[in-house]
């Protein structure tokens, strides 16, 4: 059953460059980097129960890391890109120590506070960031001096690199050290009595999901050639956490399926209602009201719930 | 000297204003076990509420409008929790995911119903003229502001100290099961506490009005601000918001006025440094 749904979902990714026009495939590579982000989100969420609304701060520095580099100072991609994930993972690393003094509801609210911080900084740096003007006239790198101009190109680029980011944290997940994680989440205090450091095993995890956060970001930066400080906002970490809840958290697909659906809804609501936000903290009533576990799980308990029957 | 006298009875002002708003969710935080991420929106709503009435009717006093402005938010807030907050007694992370969404809806609202630009909220006329006090030309609302958070402070700490229903909540804050079991209706002092808070929200919204006039996005630049506040004064401590909101108040003025560009940053590092040295905050108990 998992390994139909996988290749569906495979079939599924290929198929887009070779029937669509370039709306679609440019609305896929954005599903593809919202995945990578939700995914992120999804190990700190979902596997380690730290529930950050604050992970926005890293799609939005490492983006405007690149931004800064590439417009202002000259650096070629390559470089920039290095530097960028470099710096989330030392903003990540020392975010981390900070939120994860605490736990449950005080992390969520620190780290909820650093991200606003960064977000106003954004704002009101603006002889660095340019304010809420954003930066403008970015392009895109060329790796290996393959052009990622058209919507086909860009797709492909992404749809590499978000697979090796799922298979990745799949593995991630599936080692010992996540079960390591997934224990530390339900049980801290016996992780603790059986010889674990839980506070290590919560910030290794917390850097790891920002290193992803800053790759996310950069294919952000790379599709949009556009930054402007609602990347960083509340809204912007609101939406990836509610399609990590949407899809299912502590699932490999669920986050996946929810940002899809979350970028779908936003893509095709803007068409027709000028009110995101309000549509967005309504679908957020619904979930959490309707569905608290998400829908891969929703889907897996009723096609369990069939095979049951069928016997 | 008057550039760091000013600056001191601005912050003196914005540490008032938090107070008000940063108590409430102290409250709710300690009593409910939830971060109420509404409480940005409930602020900006009374700001609007008390902009709309005061611009329409010139003859009204800013104490009855806030009054009004406070009840009218403290019936949207007791609805909220009666109706959507209550469902999710067992799923506290759903909760704090309802306010958030919640808070999406009540700016949003507030960006269709009063536009995009930013609505200024007249001085009350009897409070324009300044005050000379030393020499020194101070301007009297501000002067009134911090007077009223200390009274809100003095009210609200008779409440929870010297009151029957605030016996009540500090039974049900030390112990909710306990609480329960001795028969605190616990339910219904949640009800009260959500109202209590958005209420104070919603008042000094209005008060704070003829301050920083009412614009889109004034709740997301007032809940990171109550988010610090609590985080270094203490979870559910009345106290440590009281102290905190100072704090914050007199750095966040001073960062400003010295930094403008880095105000933010310096914003955080009393938090970093409390959090490093003290992470239940200055008044908060171990464990709240």
């Amino acid at each position: 059953m998992k390994w139909i749904a996988a290749t569906l979902l495979a079939v599924l990714f290929l198929f887009p460059p070779f029937v669509a026009g370039d709306f679609y495939v440019n609305l896929a590579s954005q599903i593809l980097i919202a995945a990578i982000f939700a995914l992120s989100l999804n190990l700190l969420v979902g596997f380690g129960g730290m529930t950050s609304l604050g992970h926005a701060s890293y799609l939005g520095v490492a983006a405007y890391v690149s931004a800064l580099l590439t417009s202002r100072y000259g650096f070629g991609h390559g470089m920039a890109a290095i530097i960028a994930i470099a710096g989330t993972i030392a903003m990540a690393a020392f975010f981390g120590v900070i939120a994860l003094r605490a736990t449950g509801l005080g992390f969520l609210m620190i780290t909820l506070a650093l991200s606003q911080v960064l977000w106003g900084l954004a704002y009101r740096l603006s002889n660095v960031t340019n304010g809420d003007n954003g930066i403008a006239g970015l392009n895109r790198p060329a790796p290996f001096g393959i052009s990622l101009d058209t919507p086909t190109a860009f797709y492909w680029f992404t749809l590499i690199v978000a697979t090796f980011a799922f298979l990745t944290m799949a593995v991630f997940v599936s080692s010992s050290f996540g079960s390591s994680l997934k224990g530390v989440r339900d049980q801290p205090r016996r992780m603790a009595a059986l010889g674990f450091n839980p506070w290590m095993i919560r910030w290794i995890t917390f850097i790891y999901a920002g290193f992803w956060g800053g790759v996310s970001g950069l294919l952000y930066v790379y599709y949009n050639k556009y930054i402007h400080p609602t990347s960083l906002s509340t809204t912007s970490s609101a939406e990836a956490l509610l399609g990590v809840i949407a899809g299912g958290s502590g699932t490999l697909g669920g986050p996946v399926v929810g940002a899809a659906l979350v970028l779908l809804l936003k893509n095709y609501a803007s068409a027709y209602v000028e009110r995101w936000n309000m549509l967005l903290g309504l679908v957020f009533l619904f979930i959490v009201l309707m569905m608290p576990a998400g829908i891969v799980p929703g889907l897996a308990r009723l096609a369990a719930g069939l095979r049951r029957r069928s016997r | 000297m008057q550039f760091w006298i000013i600056q001191g009875l601005n912050s003196l002002s914005l540490g008032g204003l938090l107070f008000l708003l940063s108590s409430g969710f102290s409250l709710i935080f300690g009593l409910m076990r939830l971060a109420n991420l509404t409480h940005g929106a409930f602020f900006m709503l009374g700001t609007y509420f008390g902009a709309t009435a005061l611009r329409s009717w010139s003859g009204l006093n800013i104490w009855v409008t806030a009054l009004g402005a406070g009840i009218a938010v403290a019936i949207i807030g007791g609805l909220f929790e009666r109706l959507v907050l209550t469902r999710l007694k067992t799923n506290p992370l759903g909760q704090v995911l309802v306010t958030l969404g919640m808070s999406f809806i009540i700016s949003d609202a507030c960006l269709m119903l009063w536009g995009g630009d930013s609505i200024p909220v007249p001085t009350p006329r009897n409070l324009q003229a300044p005050t000379r006090v030393f020499g020194f030309v101070f301007p009297t609302y501000r002067l009134v502001l911090v007077a009223c958070a200390i009274v809100a402070a003095i009210v609200l700490y008779f409440l929870i100290e010297r009151t029957r229903v605030g016996a009540m909540i500090r039974a049900g804050v030390d112990d909710r099961q306990m609480a329960r079991a001795v028969g605190i209706p616990v339910s219904r002092l949640f009800t009260l506490v959500f109202c209590l808070g958005a209420g104070i929200a919603g008042a000094g919204g209005v008060l704070g009005g003829p301050i920083l006039s009412a614009y889109p996005g004034l709740d997301a630049d007032m809940l990171p601000l109550a988010l610090i506040v609590v985080i270094l004064g203490g979870i559910g401590s009345l106290l440590g918001a009281f102290i905190g909101s100072f704090i914050i108040g007199f750095v966040y003025t001073f960062g400003t006025a010295l930094f403008p560009e880095l105000a933010y940053i310096i914003l955080f590092l009393p938090m970093i440094f409390v959090i490093a040295f003290r992470p239940q905050g200055l008044f908060g108990r171990v464990g709240a």
